[in-house]
């Protein structure tokens, strides 16, 4: 068994609106320097070894993002 | 006429849908997401709610259930669908529809009336509405804004798909102002707004609604 992430993110070009509503907050509470926010998603998969990266990547791009409006990565841990 | 209304967990407006085939002079039949069953139905209806609480995407998970097979493969074959609010989620989700729904810019649910123009009544949804014909219908989302890449875009509005626009700025700031698209052959609409909603002065803002449901019983008909 291994441990799988991937990391789904909306994709630059996207409005995150979310993301932004963070980036306000942060402000609001006195903090300097955060210039942006995005907000994305973090799965952990745990899965047999026999489970190759192509079906990993085919999992992330099929179900877990939405490859309209998501850019995602899938790393091993 | 037979037009099917499907019920996912989570649906909220399978029942106003239901009335609203019914009031258009249809009859309506109950589908359920976990069959494989279209019951003999000639047209479509995915309505809207919170399918699978909105959990990954709104309408990720719906768009994958065991009936969608059926769906997508009667869409291919022509049949009417018509998706609505959670339902357009749904089929831009299972690929029916280009695009994608994203949060509302300024993060606001918006539940208001709102005017939306009708763009194309050359669609199997849309026949009983003219051409820049203007209907008042709730609009009720918190994923409205509709997104695509500028190719997809370019190719909607040259092909005539986009089939309402909000008449005002759009609320949820959608691009283009895009309430609801087609597929290329005009039988599959998704739109944001529901017009199941207003299909009766009595229970809600108009009665402009109505159009959609009977101009599907006419394109069924001609088929």
């Amino acid at each position: 068994m291994a441990r799988v992430v991937v990391d789904v993110m909306p994709k630059p070009e996207i409005l995150d609106p979310q993301g932004q509503a963070v980036a306000g907050a942060l402000h609001r509470l006195g903090v300097a320097g955060v210039t942006d926010v995005r907000q994305g998603k973090h799965f952990e998969l745990e899965v047999d070894d026999a489970v190759d990266d192509e079906t990993l990547h085919r999992i992330a791009g099929s179900l877990l993002a939405n490859p309209v409006i998501e850019d995602w990565t899938v790393s091993r841990a | 006429m037979r037009v099917g209304v499907i019920t996912f967990p989570g649906t909220l407006d399978d029942v106003d849908a239901v009335r609203a085939v019914r009031l258009a002079g249809g009859e309506a039949v109950h589908l359920w997401h976990a069959d494989h069953d279209l019951r003999g139905v000639d047209a479509i209806v995915v309505p809207g709610g919170f399918s699978y609480g909105d959990y990954l995407r709104a309408g990720a998970i719906a768009a994958r259930a065991p009936l969608m097979d059926e769906v997508i493969a009667a869409a291919d074959r022509g049949m009417p669908v018509l998706g609505i609010c959670n339902g357009f989620q749904i089929l831009c989700e299972a690929g029916l529809l280009p695009g994608a729904l994203t949060r509302n810019a300024g993060l606001h649910f918006v539940c208001r009336d709102l005017t939306l123009r009708v763009e194309s009544a050359a669609t199997a949804w849309t026949s009983a509405f003219a051409a820049d014909q203007e209907i008042v219908v709730p609009l009720k989302s918190g994923e409205g804004r509709y997104v695509a890449d500028a190719a997809t875009l370019a190719q909607l509005e040259s092909d005539g798909r986009i089939v309402f626009r909000y008449v005002d700025p759009a609320p949820n700031g959608s691009t283009n102002g895009i309430a609801g698209i087609s597929s290329a052959n005009g039988r599959v609409v998704g739109l944001m707004p529901h017009p199941e909603h207003a299909i009766d002065p009595l229970t809600g803002p108009s009665a402009d609604g109505l159009g959609l449901f009977t101009s599907v019983l006419t394109a069924v008909a001609s088929t």
